[in-house]
């Protein structure tokens, strides 16, 4: 009987204890959703992430990587490592692609009016010092090449034509 | 700088067909998000092109075929160049499109839905050959400014369209208009919305031809983007800028049409002949209008090696700008003797002509196949390098290719 006794009453704590666990529960989780809530009442981070603004690409290369130099050539250009290739870059290809450049071949005159031309119907800014430093490092490392009247073959990938 | 999004204002719907693909999930793309696909950066996928394409230039894109790559009768997407002044416009909502008739010899403006153009007037389809003024640039020495263009910087597609005579009889043109001047959608690369790329145009002569047409398909298709999709004025034979891509606004002028690049040295060659490197004045230059006649041997590739004793059959296109081509020659002697290819019909009025020929070789050794066309008015190309001019235009030398016999 004792024992009976004994065994009901383990019985009623163990309720009141699960009671007091649950009770503390829903404090608990309430007090961290309330906290949630003065923190971020839009609850946005459940949400989709929608860019209000438009996605910008940004280089996740780092700087070194950004401006890689191989074999003397720097790789996002193609550009020639040599004095005055980071002023040419810099100034040279916002509005187009350093391809533009590279298969050019002029003197200085020539490019100083092309800069003219740039400047006058293309929005180009004034360069100051570094026109100097860039039509340098233009001549010097795209300097014309002597083609004559008409060029020989060269290249030519040779193949058995077979039929 | 503000990125205007391609997708913002068109239909997605569009930007499937542009792209040729179902986009799957697309409620449940953001608004404002650019899709991965035009944002990629290879050009072959993103403008669905032959990957033995040389591309000239990524920023405007501008990319040119090889000899080789135009073997087909009637060029297909893959294989046409592209030749951008500027970008590739990013908001084409095709059911807004319209086309608006204005200028000084206009009797009054008139605007059109993409619907009524197509709704209103008769269609026609012609075969046209295209080609940039500046092909063939590359040749030239001193070097001209420009893109370097080979050989690869023309074709000839079926265009299908309606005919700009008959939009400009609708609207009423009065008897002082000279000139018919295009703007386009394109952005300048400074993206300054108040520059053109380009605004070129043709005299009213030109603009009356039956095969000047104001085109929404080619090859059968929806015009591709990158050729000026959704409207494009094609004025076949003459320097391909004048036929002006995303055409939004025609101006009938009362003088020469003085957009971006009709004038100073511009698709103009000096109007006397010059010594190489001369300089010319700016009014010393002349504005092109028919291209001259030309050739391309579009099989075999260069490089072919023969075995001794076998024949080899060469075929290709031959064009003429506003002319026909009458006679079509090779040489495998350096030009010292030349033997006529048989040579097509065109299949209407400025589409590129096609020949053949059959060639033995006397003995073993290194050969080239050089190819000559003459137009109608007895004029042939030249085995040198035409005229040299400031720009680098009109290169129609005669192609060669290498071949070897062992």
């Amino acid at each position: 009987m004792k024992k009976q006794n004994h065994e009901k009453l383990r019985l009623a704590f163990q309720e009141v204890y699960r009671k007091i666990i649950l009770a503390c529960s829903i404090i608990a989780i309430g007090a961290i959703v309330l906290v949630y809530f003065i923190v971020d009442p839009s609850l946005s981070a459940f949400r989709p992430s929608v860019p209000d603004s438009e996605m910008v690409q940004v280089p996740v290369e780092k700087k070194d990587e950004y401006d890689k130099i191989e074999n003397g050539i720097h790789v996002r250009t193609g550009f020639i490592d040599a004095p005055g290739m980071m002023v040419t870059i810099q100034n040279c290809t916002n509005c187009h692609s350093s391809k533009l450049v590279i298969q050019n071949r002029m003197d200085a005159e020539r490019w100083k009016s092309t800069i003219k031309w740039m400047q006058e119907t293309q929005n180009l800014w004034d360069l100051g010092e570094n026109e100097e430093t860039i039509i340098n490092y233009l001549v010097t490392n795209y300097p014309p090449k002597k083609k004559g009247r008409r060029e020989v073959l060269t290249d030519i990938e040779w193949y058995t034509l077979e039929k | 700088m503000k990125r205007r999004s391609f997708v913002a204002k068109s239909s997605l719907g569009g930007l499937a067909t542009l792209l040729g693909v179902e986009i799957v999930y697309k409620e449940l793309i953001p608004k404002g998000y650019t899709s991965l696909a035009l944002q990629d950066t290879d050009p072959f996928k993103l403008f669905n092109k032959d990957r033995g394409m040389v591309v000239l230039n990524d920023k405007p894109w501008n990319m040119e075929a090889q000899a080789h790559l135009l073997d087909d009768r009637v060029t297909p997407n893959k294989s046409i160049f592209i030749r951008n002044n500027g970008l590739i416009p990013e908001n084409i909502d095709v059911d807004q499109w319209t086309l608006t008739i204005d200028g000084e010899s206009v009797k009054q403006e008139k605007t059109y839905s993409l619907a009524e153009l197509k709704s209103k007037f008769k269609h026609y389809t012609y075969q046209l050959t295209l080609e940039c003024g500046g092909n063939g640039r590359s040749e030239f020495d001193p070097p001209a400014k420009g893109n370097q263009w080979t050989i690869g910087a023309v074709y000839c597609a079926s265009w299908t369209g309606v005919r700009l005579r008959d939009v400009l009889e609708d609207v009423g043109i009065k008897d002082d208009a000279v000139y018919f001047g295009y703007h386009a959608a394109d952005i300048h690369l400074s993206r300054d919305p108040g520059k053109e790329p380009i605004s070129r145009g043709a005299p009213m002569s030109k603009a009356m031809q039956d095969e000047t047409i104001l085109a929404f398909k080619m090859n059968g298709e929806d015009i591709p983007l990158a050729h000026g999709y959704p409207l494009r004025i094609i004025a076949g034979g003459w320097p391909a800028s004048v036929s002006g891509k995303w055409l939004q606004r025609l101006s009938i002028r009362n003088i020469v049409h003085d957009g971006t690049k009709m004038t100073g040295t511009a698709y103009r060659v000096p109007c006397k002949p010059v010594a190489p490197g001369e300089k010319v004045a700016d009014e010393d230059m002349c504005i092109i209008e028919s291209m001259p006649v030309k050739s391309l041997i579009t099989y075999p590739k260069s490089g072919a090696i023969l075995s001794k004793g076998k024949k080899l059959n060469i075929r290709g296109h031959a064009w003429a700008g506003e002319l026909e081509v009458a006679k079509m020659e090779y040489s495998i002697d350096f030009g010292a003797t030349w033997n006529l290819c048989t040579i097509e019909k065109p299949a209407n009025r400025l589409a590129w002509q096609h020949f053949s020929a059959q060639i033995s070789f006397p003995q073993e050794g290194y050969y080239e196949v050089w190819a000559k066309a003459t137009d109608t008015n007895g004029v042939s190309q030249p085995m040198l390098l035409p005229g040299w001019n400031p720009k680098g235009y009109l290169n129609n030398a005669c192609h060669r290719i290498a071949v070897k016999i062992a």
